[in-house]
C-alpha cells in the first residue's frame, strides 16, 4: 500500500470496507448506501498525534496524545484524548487507572492559569502579571543574598553560601529543565536544594 | 533499577518486599505477570499488608514495619548456614577475602567508635587491613578470623529463624520457607530480582535495608546478572533524573559531590579523590573524577572558568555540613532562619512530617513562591479549611506567589525512567492561560537578578555574572541546547593522547561518549553519565526502534540508557571469571578470546582480558562490598535498629532508641512517643488510583477513590468497638486525623516479642484541595526523623492510636 495513511485512519478505512463487502455480498447496495452516509469519520482521525511519556510514575509508559490543531505547526492545539503507545517496549499500550484517565489532569479544572498573589495576613490570592511577578522575585532574592550570603568562612576562606533562600526542585520535570534550574539556584550560593527523592 | 522494567522476565524468583508493585507500578508489575508465565517464576511478598502484590503472589509473609533489617540477616545467616552460596562468584566478585583492621568490631548493637554525643561514630576501624604494596590484603581460604566472610558470618548469628519470628512477628515456618524459596537462586543458572521502594527507604536506617538485600544479592549471584538486581521501583516520572542532574543539597551533576569548605581550592577538592586501585589491575573508574569535574565547571562558566582560576571552583558554594537536605531546611525555617522558599512542583505541605511543624516553619517565611501545574494545599497553607486546615490566616504574615506552570503535555524534553532510560517527549498541547514553562521561569528570574547586580552592584556577583547562558534565545533556551550541554562537547579539537597527529573530535562536536572528556578544559559536559545521549548522530533520547533481536529485554535503539547506553549495570558479574555467561541461555554478553560482545553494552572495557579485571569497575577493589567501610554512617554491616517510634525494644541492646546516628533535632526528641501512650503501630501507603496528591484534582480518579480512610484488621475493630466504615479518630503525639475506617482481614495483628502488635495503614492521597472529598496524610502525624545517611522520613513506621469518632466535623 502506498497511500500515506495514519495508524488510525488505516483501521477506520478497513472497518469501513469490511462492512461495505459484506452488505453488498448480501445485496444491500442501497442499504450500504445509506449506511456510508450516516457513518460518521472516526474522530481521531483528523487529531495530531504526539508521543509523549506518562507524567505520574517512573515505569514511564509510552503514551500517544490526540491534539485538535497542531502546535508544531504553531496551531493552538487543544487535547482531546490520551492512550498508552502500543510501540512502547514497558508498557505496550496498556496504562494503569492512573495513566487511563491522564487527559482528566492536564485539563484539570484546578490548573493554575495566572501569576497570583497572596499579601501579608490576606484570606485570598489576587491575580497579578508576570512582569510583577518576578520583579518581586529578583527584589527578594537580591536582598536577601546581598544580607546574608555568607562570602567567607571565619576562616576566611571563600565559601559564597546562602542558607536564607531554599529551593525544592520538581521530579516531574524533564533533565532540561532539571539543568537550567540548577544553574540558577547554584549560581544565587543557595544550599538548601532538594526534590522529591528526599522524600 | 541496576537492571530495566523489561529485564524482570528473565528472572525466576521476585521478591516485592519494601514496595508494592502491583499497586503503585501496575504496569512494569507486568513483567512479574510475564516471568510467572513464560518462565514459570515465583513471586514473594513480605509486607505489613496482604497488599495487591501478595494477592498474586506464590508466597506470602507478614513483617513489622521496621524490621526489615532482621529478616534480610536471617536470610543471609540461613543460606550460609545451608551452604546457598554462589561461590564462585563469591570468591571472584566480592571482597569476602579482603582483611579487616583489627580495631574493628561489633556489639550491643553498635559498631566500634560510637559517640553518644556527637551522634556519631569515629569509623577509622571500619577499614581494610592493606599490605606494603598498598593493596588491601587478601585470604583466599577465607578462613582468617578478620576476613570480611568470617565477620559476616558472626555479624549474622545471632540472626535465627526463632530471633527473626520474636522480633519480626513473621511465623517461623514462613521465613524457612521463604529462605528455601530464595537460597535455590543460588544455582548460577537461577536468578532473583529485589524489587523495592518507598517502603525500605521511609525509614530512620532506610539505605540499610537496601544494603541488606544487596548483600543478598551478592551471595546468591544475582546483581549484574539477566532478571536479577536491585531494582528501585522509583517514584515521579523524573525523580531518577533529577537526582542523575544533581538536584539535591549535596549533589553537583552525574553524582560528583559539592564541595566542603574544607576543600578551599580545586586541588584540596580533588586530592581526596585519586581513587588509587586497592587491588592490582583494577579500573577504579573514579580515577577519572578530575575530567567530569573540570568539564562539568567548563559546562557551568564557560569562557570564565580556566586553569588560573580553578576552572571557578570559587564560585560555587561550599557546604560547611554534610547536607541542608529539606528536613534541615524546616527546621532552619521554624526557627526563623530562613526567609525565601520556592516550590517547584513539590507540596511539602502534605509530603514532609509533622504538619504542624510545617505549618509553623511556612508561616515563618517572609517571601514564599510557588511554581506548579495545580492548585496546591503548599500554595494555600495559610488558607482556612476547617479540620483539614486550621490556620488563622490573619496572623500568616507570609507573602505567597503562585506562578502557573506548564505540564508534561506541554513541554519537551527528556525523562528517566527506573531503568535509566532518557526518554525524550514532545509538546501536543497549548498551556492553560498565561501557564509558562519551568525553563522560561528559571530564565526570567536569572535575568531579573542579574540586571540588578548589574545596576546597583552587590555582594559576591561573580557567580551570577559568570554563568554560562550561551543559548539562542537567552529568554527561553530549548531543551534541545540544553540536552546539548548535558551531553557535553569539545570546546577545542581533541587530538589522541597516543598519536597527537590523529584527531578524535573535533571542535565544536558533541562528544560520543565520557570516555571522551578531559580535565584540561578542552571539553564541556554538564553531567558525565549522560555523554552519548546527544551525539553529532542526533538525539538519541528520542529513538524508537523497539526491537530486541535477543529477545533478552535489552532494547539497545530504544531511547538511551545511562551509562553509556547500558541496560544492566554490572554485567560483566553475569559471567564467570574466565567470560562465559553463567547461564548460556540468558546471554548479555560474553567474551569470544578477543574482545566483549553482545546484546548489551559490556560494563567494562571491551577489550578488559578476563580474570584481569574485576566486575565492579566504579570500586578501587574491582569487587563488591558485603563490607562497606566508612560509606554509610551507621555501619558496614546493616544492624538491627528499631524505628524511633517503636512498639517493642531493640533486642541487641534495650537502651538504643531508633537509628543511634539518625539526627534529631533538639524540639523533635520531645514529640516522639512510647507504646505505653501510642501501642499501635502505623505505615503508610499509596493506591494504585491516585499518585501522590496530584490525581485528587482529577474528576475519574476522585471517583475511584472518592475519600481518605485508614485501614485496620478485624481484631483491633473489635477490640476499640470500631465498625466497618465507621469514623475513627487517629492521633499520634503531634496530631490527629479523622478517617473512615476500612476494616480488612489484608492486615493482621503480630506477635512480637510476646506482644500483640496492630498495624494501621494510611493512605497518602488526600488533602483540601482538587476534585476529591477533602482529607488528611499520613504526614500530620508522621515523626520528624530521617534516615541516618541520607534523611528520608521516617513514614513506615511510627506510633499512633485510635478510636471511634462521632459522624460529624471534630
Amino acid at each position: 500500500m502506498n497511500i500515506d495513511l495514519s495508524r488510525r485512519s488505516f483501521i477506520r478505512l478497513s472497518g469501513a470496507g469490511v462492512a461495505a463487502t459484506s452488505l453488498a455480498a448480501m445485496g444491500f447496495q442501497q442499504a450500504e448506501a445509506a449506511e456510508a452516509a450516516h457513518v460518521r469519520d472516526f474522530k481521531l482521525a483528523t487529531m495530531t498525534e504526539t508521543r509523549n511519556i506518562c507524567t505520574y510514575c517512573s515505569v514511564a509508559c509510552g503514551i500517544i496524545m490526540y491534539s485538535k490543531g497542531d502546535l508544531a505547526a504553531g496551531e493552538k492545539a487543544d487535547l482531546i484524548h490520551i492512550e498508552g503507545d502500543a510501540d512502547h517496549p514497558t508498557n505496550k499500550g496498556t496504562l494503569c487507572p492512573k495513566g487511563a484517565a491522564l487527559k482528566d489532569y492536564v485539563k484539570a479544572e484546578t490548573r493554575l492559569t495566572h501569576p497570583r498573589l497572596r499579601k501579608p495576613g490576606s484570606d485570598r490570592f489576587e491575580q497579578i502579571t508576570w512582569d510583577e511577578a518576578f520583579d518581586k522575585i529578583a527584589r527578594a532574592v537580591k536582598d536577601d543574598r546581598d544580607a546574608n550570603l555568607i562570602e567567607k568562612n571565619a576562616d576566611g576562606l571563600t565559601v559564597n553560601r546562602l542558607t536564607t533562600t531554599g529551593y525544592l526542585a520538581a521530579s516531574a520535570t524533564t533533565n532540561e529543565t532539571a539543568w537550567a534550574t540548577w544553574k540558577v539556584v547554584r549560581s544565587l550560593g543557595i544550599v538548601g536544594f532538594d526534590n522529591q527523592a528526599r522524600v | 533499577m541496576t537492571n530495566s522494567w523489561t529485564d524482570i522476565k528473565n528472572t525466576d524468583l521476585v521478591v516485592i518486599m519494601g514496595g508494592n508493585a502491583a499497586e503503585a507500578h501496575p504496569c512494569g508489575f507486568k513483567w512479574v505477570t510475564e516471568a510467572k508465565h513464560h518462565r514459570g517464576a515465583k513471586l514473594i511478598v513480605v509486607d505489613p499488608r496482604f497488599n495487591r502484590s501478595a494477592s498474586v503472589s506464590d508466597y506470602y509473609a507478614p513483617i513489622r514495619p521496621g524490621s526489615d533489617i532482621a529478616f534480610l540477616m536471617g536470610v543471609i545467616r540461613w543460606c550460609i548456614e545451608n551452604d546457598k552460596v554462589q561461590w564462585d562468584y563469591v570468591r571472584n566478585y566480592t571482597n569476602v577475602g579482603y582483611l579487616v583492621r583489627e580495631d574493628f568490631g561489633w556489639q550491643d548493637g553498635m559498631f566500634t567508635g560510637y559517640d553518644e554525643e556527637k551522634r556519631s561514630y569515629d569509623q577509622t576501624s571500619w577499614e581494610y587491613e592493606l599490605g606494603e604494596d598498598g593493596y588491601v590484603i587478601n585470604d583466599e581460604t577465607l578462613e582468617h578470623p578478620r576476613c570480611v566472610w568470617q565477620l559476616l558470618k558472626k555479624h549474622v548469628d545471632v540472626y535465627t529463624p526463632e530471633f527473626v519470628e520474636n522480633l519480626c512477628g513473621t511465623p517461623k515456618d514462613r521465613f524457612l520457607k521463604i529462605c528455601e524459596m530464595i537460597g535455590e537462586t543460588s544455582s548460577p543458572t537461577k536468578t532473583m530480582t529485589s524489587m523495592y521502594a518507598l517502603g525500605w527507604t521511609q525509614h530512620s536506617k532506610g539505605s540499610q535495608n537496601i544494603r541488606g538485600m544487596a548483600m543478598l544479592q551478592l551471595l546468591l549471584g544475582n546483581i549484574g546478572v539477566p532478571g536479577g538486581g536491585m531494582n528501585a521501583l522509583r517514584g515521579h516520572s523524573n525523580i531518577q533524573g533529577l537526582t542523575d542532574v544533581g538536584l539535591m543539597s549535596n549533589l553537583i551533576p552525574g553524582y560528583l559531590a559539592m564541595p566542603r569548605e574544607t576543600e578551599p581550592d580545586f586541588a584540596t577538592y580533588m586530592s581526596t579523590r585519586g581513587n588509587k586501585p586497592l587491588r592490582p589491575n583494577q579500573m577504579s573508574y573514579w580515577q577519572n573524577y578530575g575530567k567530569f569535574m573540570v568539564s562539568f565547571m567548563k559546562a557551568l562558566w564557560g569562557d570564565k572558568a580556566t586553569a588560573e582560576n580553578g576552572w571557578g571552583y570559587d564560585w560555587l558554594p561550599k557546604l560547611d555540613i554534610a547536607q541542608y537536605d529539606a528536613m534541615r531546611m524546616f527546621n532552619m525555617m521554624k526557627n526563623g532562619e530562613v526567609n525565601i522558599y520556592f516550590c517547584q512542583g513539590f507540596n511539602p505541605i502534605l509530603s514532609f512530617p509533622n504538619r504542624g511543624k510545617m505549618t509553623e516553619a511556612f508561616s515563618k517565611l517572609k517571601l514564599l513562591v510557588v511554581m506548579d501545574p495545580l492548585a496546591t494545599e503548599t500554595a494555600a497553607f495559610w488558607e482556612n479549611h476547617g479540620i483539614y486546615n486550621d490556620v488563622d490566616s490573619a496572623s500568616i504574615q507570609t507573602e505567597v506567589l503562585e506562578l502557573p506552570t506548564t505540564c508534561f503535555a506541554e513541554d519537551e524534553g527528556a525523562t528517566v525512567n527506573s531503568g535509566r532510560w532518557l526518554q525524550w517527549h514532545w509538546a501536543g498541547a497549548t498551556p492553560p492561560g498565561e501557564a509558562k514553562t519551568d525553563v522560561w521561569i528559571m530564565s526570567q528570574i536569572y535575568h531579573r537578578i542579574k540586571a540588578l547586580y548589574e545596576a546597583e552592584g552587590g555582594k559576591a556577583p561573580e557567580p551570577i555574572m559568570n554563568l554560562s547562558w550561551d543559548y539562542a534565545d537567552p529568554e527561553e533556551p530549548t531543551a534541545a541546547e540544553l540536552a546539548m550541554e548535558l551531553n557535553g562537547r569539545a570546546l577545542t579539537t581533541l587530538y589522541d593522547a597516543t598519536d597527537p597527529t590523529k584527531v578524535v573530535l573535533e571542535a565544536g562536536k558533541q562528544v560520543s561518549g565520557f570516555g571522551q572528556l578531559r580535565d584540561d578544559g578542552s571539553t564541556m559536559g554538564a553531567c558525565w553519565i549522560y555523554a552519548g545521549c546527544f551525539t553529532e548522530d542526533g538525539n538519541m533520547m528520542a529513538r524508537r526502534d523497539n526491537s530486541d533481536p535477543s529477545g533478552m529485554g535489552v532494547f539497545q535503539q530504544w531511547s538511551f540508557a545511562w551509562p553509556a547506553n547500558r541496560r544492566v549495570l554490572y554485567n560483566r558479574a553475569s559471567c564467570d571469571p574466565d567470560g562465559k555467561p553463567w547461564d548460556p541461555s540468558r546471554v548479555l554478553i560474553e567474551w569470544n578470546g578477543e574482545k566483549w560482545v553482545g546484546p548489551d553494552i559490556p560494563d567494562i572495557a571491551v577489550t578488559a582480558k578476563p580474570r584481569e579485571v574485576g566486575p565492579f569497575i566504579m570500586n578501587p577493589e574491582g569487587t563488591s562490598r558485603f563490607f562497606s567501610r566508612k560509606l554509610m554512617r551507621d555501619g558496614p554491616f546493616p544492624t538491627h535498629m528499631e524505628p524511633f517510634e517503636s512498639p517493642v525494644a531493640n533486642p541487641l541492646n534495650p537502651e538504643m532508641r531508633g537509628n543511634p546516628v539518625a539526627r534529631v533535632f533538639p524540639d523533635d526528641l520531645a514529640t516522639m512517643a512510647t507504646s505505653d501512650e501510642f501501642p499501635l503501630v502505623a505505615t503508610s501507603y499509596r493506591l494504585t488510583e491516585h499518585f501522590h496528591y496530584w490525581t485528587k484534582h482529577n474528576y475519574v480518579n476522585a471517583v475511584n477513590q472518592p475519600e481518605f480512610f485508614v485501614e485496620i484488621s478485624e481484631e483491633l475493630a473489635a477490640e476499640k468497638g470500631i465498625k466497618k466504615g465507621g469514623r475513627v479518630r487517629v492521633w499520634s503525639k503531634r496530631g490527629q486525623v479523622w478517617a473512615k475506617a476500612v476494616v480488612t482481614k489484608r492486615i493482621r495483628p503480630l506477635i512480637c516479642d510476646g506482644k500483640t502488635v496492630h498495624v494501621v495503614g494510611i493512605p497518602i492521597h488526600w488533602g483540601f484541595k482538587g476534585a476529591a472529598r477533602k482529607g488528611f496524610g499520613p504526614n500530620t502525624l508522621g515523626p520528624f526523623v530521617g534516615d541516618a545517611n541520607i534523611e528520608t522520613p521516617e513514614f513506615k513506621a511510627f506510633l499512633v492510636n485510635i478510636e471511634p469518632a462521632s459522624e460529624g466535623l471534630a
